[in-house]
């Protein structure tokens, strides 16, 4: 993008105090890493407005000032914390390093529209480091778990090989563990057979109650839904003991068609919600039209509505797949030790044994729905494309 | 009616010849463990022999002792006992055969006697603290240090877990008055004779918990037996109690800078019950599997898999060495003369009077 304001040098006032602001928070971190906290903003703020006012006062060579900063902070990082400490240093410095020329030369104001208030310019990047901040607070767990998962250490613990990236630090033995164990296979197994099954029935169900109930002349339909959809709603512990009794007096307890039922119950609220939705857009006429032209009611679902509503229908699927493969409290009270599925096992492994093959199968899960997610996505962009929806 | 008919069911098995009792037998077994290291050495020590013996046998596992109680009362109100064999501390098989959960069982005839031709009930001995159990293993609660957080002097006594000033950082206690509030008057110049007699008093009990407030803001509490472990592979705390076991492996298998420090560690039981009200085919196939995964040879060969001391007499003398590494098991038992210098008997009796109430004064403590 092109610059559309014309840009000037920032004063003093303006820009140190802005990267000493930014030094004080990383200080916060490198601090509190080495034991206070205080001391860490106190050193990093000063740190970088002595930095700031040298790199843009004393030698004016850009260049030159922020590889000089890398590798400042590159060292410093390495006496503070080896090969480690020297990659998040360098990042630190060549950061700095471009955010102190960023302001000092007003290059943030480039590409915002002229006409923005100073507030507004604020609040522009303000904005960006708020999103920024929500989605690492969202992402670093899942992102610490993974290199977790090649410890060659039985704990959960970052031991200081894997911190010097000695390569004696990590192994796949506990991806090994999870390939070769029966319990895990067995568990494995389980969730694969109940998953898909319970969803194919909340599917089912969930799309029948959703169109049944879209129609004006069903009596009682609120009160139907909201029945339909209490599983939702209702603590899932308070379900689980319900279903536990009543599933134990009909002698479905403890069997796999007892777990696939329950969390198809669990599922077809999902279902229900993204049918109901896309329903909405749903042209009514075009049931009365096929109808018209001598198509029977069947005929009339699969080849006119089915095809319109099948976007709420394979989101609803994909919510209610998720929720079987997830679920614990419910299929640790209706399951019985043969029906373990994954999330059973990586429940009971935590409690009873830290081991980090547990990292490993959340590792893998992680990969799975990444994939998964991203040929959902692929596959709707293609048919958007074939249909002419989308401008590419 | 029920259980007439079970009675007069067992009765004519009994009478009819083996072949027809081994039809009789149900194939599938769901047995119920504490999961993790324990649970493989009761796989590897009764299971699989059992199942190269009997190859129609199918066994599952249960992880779920830690709420076993629980579990089996619902399981009980549901009308609905899915498990054939349960693993529970001692304390839990004595409420569980008090409400009428676990099935009373005759040490003479339901158990293997010694090669040598003692009865179980002499071989077992004072093991036998209720008639529904059967016992396995004997394990004590003990603390574990890091080897290079202690500096020059290592703890070991018990009223160094108590010492802040000698050895500073954070210690892992278990988030329960047992074991907690004994240690503590211990520490505070209560003979061991009389720490029970001095816990039954309200003065008593104020007593311990002002010792453990000594040290509450350096305690990080735990609920499950690998915590500790995990708290001291990774050096979060100097020292923390948990089951020796566990402690073995963090030193043994994990080779982990960690030292043991028996120093009054608590003895606990751990065994069997089998769930009241069972029918005839599933309690005939686990009489069998008890009456096989109890005796000496399998209780002895259990201690190669882990540290725990079998509960009978006649196993001690066949405990020989680790499945993997070959070493001794001997030495890393809690019974050992050598690590048993100084021992403190949990008093089962005196906890199931007193828990609920001390348990409630406990949580008080601790939320303040």
């Amino acid at each position: 993008m092109a610059a559309l304001t014309p840009i000037s040098r920032t004063p003093v006032t303006f820009y140190v105090p802005v990267v000493a602001a930014a030094g004080a928070f990383a200080g916060l971190f490198v601090g509190t890493a080495q034991g206070s906290g205080l001391l860490g903003i106190i050193a990093g703020a000063a740190l970088m407005a002595v930095l700031a006012l040298a790199m843009t006062r004393v030698i004016e060579n850009e260049k030159t000032m922020r590889w000089a900063i890398a590798a400042l902070f590159l060292a410093g990082g390495y006496l503070l914390g080896g090969i480690p400490g020297a990659v998040m240093g360098g990042a630190f410095g060549w950061f700095f390093g471009w955010f102190t020329y960023w302001l000092y030369e007003g290059r943030y104001r480039a590409k915002l529209p002229p006409y923005l208030t100073q507030g507004q310019v604020l609040w522009h990047f303000a904005f960006r480091v708020i999103c920024g901040a929500i989605l690492v607070f969202l992402i670093t767990p899942i992102l610490v778990v993974m290199p977790l998962s090649f410890n060659s250490q039985n704990f959960f613990t970052f031991t200081p090989e894997m911190l010097r990236f000695d390569p004696a630090g990590y192994s796949l033995r506990h991806y090994r563990d999870f390939f070769t164990s029966d319990d895990w296979q067995q568990a494995l197994r389980n969730s694969v057979m109940i998953a898909p099954v319970a969803t194919l029935l909340s599917v089912s169900f969930g799309t029948l109650a959703a169109i049944g109930l879209s129609s004006e002349h069903v009596p009682f339909r609120r009160l139907i839904m909201a029945i339909l959809i209490s599983p939702m709603i209702v603590p899932l512990i308070i379900s689980a003991a319900g279903m536990y009794f009543f599933y134990s007096r009909i002698g479905l307890q403890g069997t796999y068609f007892g777990v696939v039922l329950a969390h198809a119950a669990l599922g077809i609220p999902f279902v229900i919600i993204t049918v109901t939705a896309t329903l909405v857009g749903f042209d009514r006429s075009l049931t009365r039209a096929a109808a018209n032209m001598g198509a029977d009611p069947v005929t009339t679902f699969f080849r006119v509505q089915m095809p319109l509503i099948l976007p709420g229908v394979v989101s609803g699927g994909l919510f209610a797949f998720i929720t079987s493969f997830d679920e614990v409290v419910v299929v640790l009270f209706v399951g019985s030790a043969g029906q373990k599925t994954l999330p059973w096992q990586m429940f009971t492994g935590l409690r009873e044994q830290i081991s980090p093959t547990i990292l490993a199968v959340a590792t893998i899960l992680v990969g799975i729905s990444i994939c998964l997610l991203t040929v959902v996505e692929m596959l709707r962009r293609r048919s958007e494309r074939l249909r002419g929806m989308s401008p590419e | 009616m029920k259980t007439k008919f079970i009675a007069a069911l067992a009765a004519s098995t009994a009478l009819l010849a083996p072949m027809a009792m081994a039809e009789d037998m149900a194939t599938d077994m769901t047995l119920v463990s504490w999961g993790g290291a324990y649970q493989k050495s009761q796989v590897n020590a009764y299971a699989v022999p059992y199942m190269d013996m009997h190859p129609d046998v199918k066994v599952v596992w249960d992880e779920s002792s830690n709420e076993a109680v629980a579990k089996l009362r619902a399981m009980n109100e549901a009308g609905n006992v899915t498990w054939d064999l349960v693993d529970v501390v001692a304390s839990d098989a004595i409420r569980l055969c008090d409400e009428g959960l676990a099935m009373e069982i005759d040490p003479d005839t339901d158990l293997a006697a010694a090669p040598d031709g003692t009865s179980a009930a002499d071989d077992f001995g004072d093991l036998l603290v209720s008639d529904c159990f059967i016992p396995q293993i004997v394990y004590s609660t003990t603390f574990g240090y890091r080897t290079d957080l202690v500096g020059d002097t290592p703890p070991t006594k018990i009223c160094d877990v108590f010492d802040l000033e000698a050895y500073p950082g954070k210690r892992a206690l278990e988030k329960r008055p047992i074991n907690n509030m004994e240690w503590a008057l211990l520490c505070d110049g209560v003979a061991k004779d009389e720490v029970y007699d001095v816990l039954a008093t309200p003065e008593g009990q104020e007593k311990a918990l002002a010792k453990l407030d000594t040290i509450k803001d350096s305690v990080i509490w735990w609920s499950a037996g690998a915590d500790t472990p995990q708290l001291l592979a990774d050096g979060e705390v100097v020292m923390g109690s948990t089951y020796n076991g566990r402690l073995f492996s963090v030193i043994v298998e994990q080779k982990q800078p960690v030292a043991m420090l028996w120093d009054a560690q608590v003895f606990d039981l751990d065994g069997w019950i089998i769930p009241a009200g069972l029918p005839a085919d599933r309690l005939a196939r686990v009489k069998d599997f008890v009456m096989f995964a109890t005796d000496t040879q399998r209780l002895a060969d259990q201690a190669k898999y882990i540290s725990y001391g079998p509960a009978r007499d006649s196993s001690a003398p066949l405990v020989g060495k680790h499945a993997d590494l070959g070493i001794d098991m001997a030495p890393h038992m809690p019974t050992d003369p050598n690590n048993a210098t100084n021992t403190f008997l949990y008093n089962y009796e005196f906890w199931a009077d007193y828990r609920d109430d001390i348990d409630a004064k406990f949580q008080a403590w601790l939320a303040k």
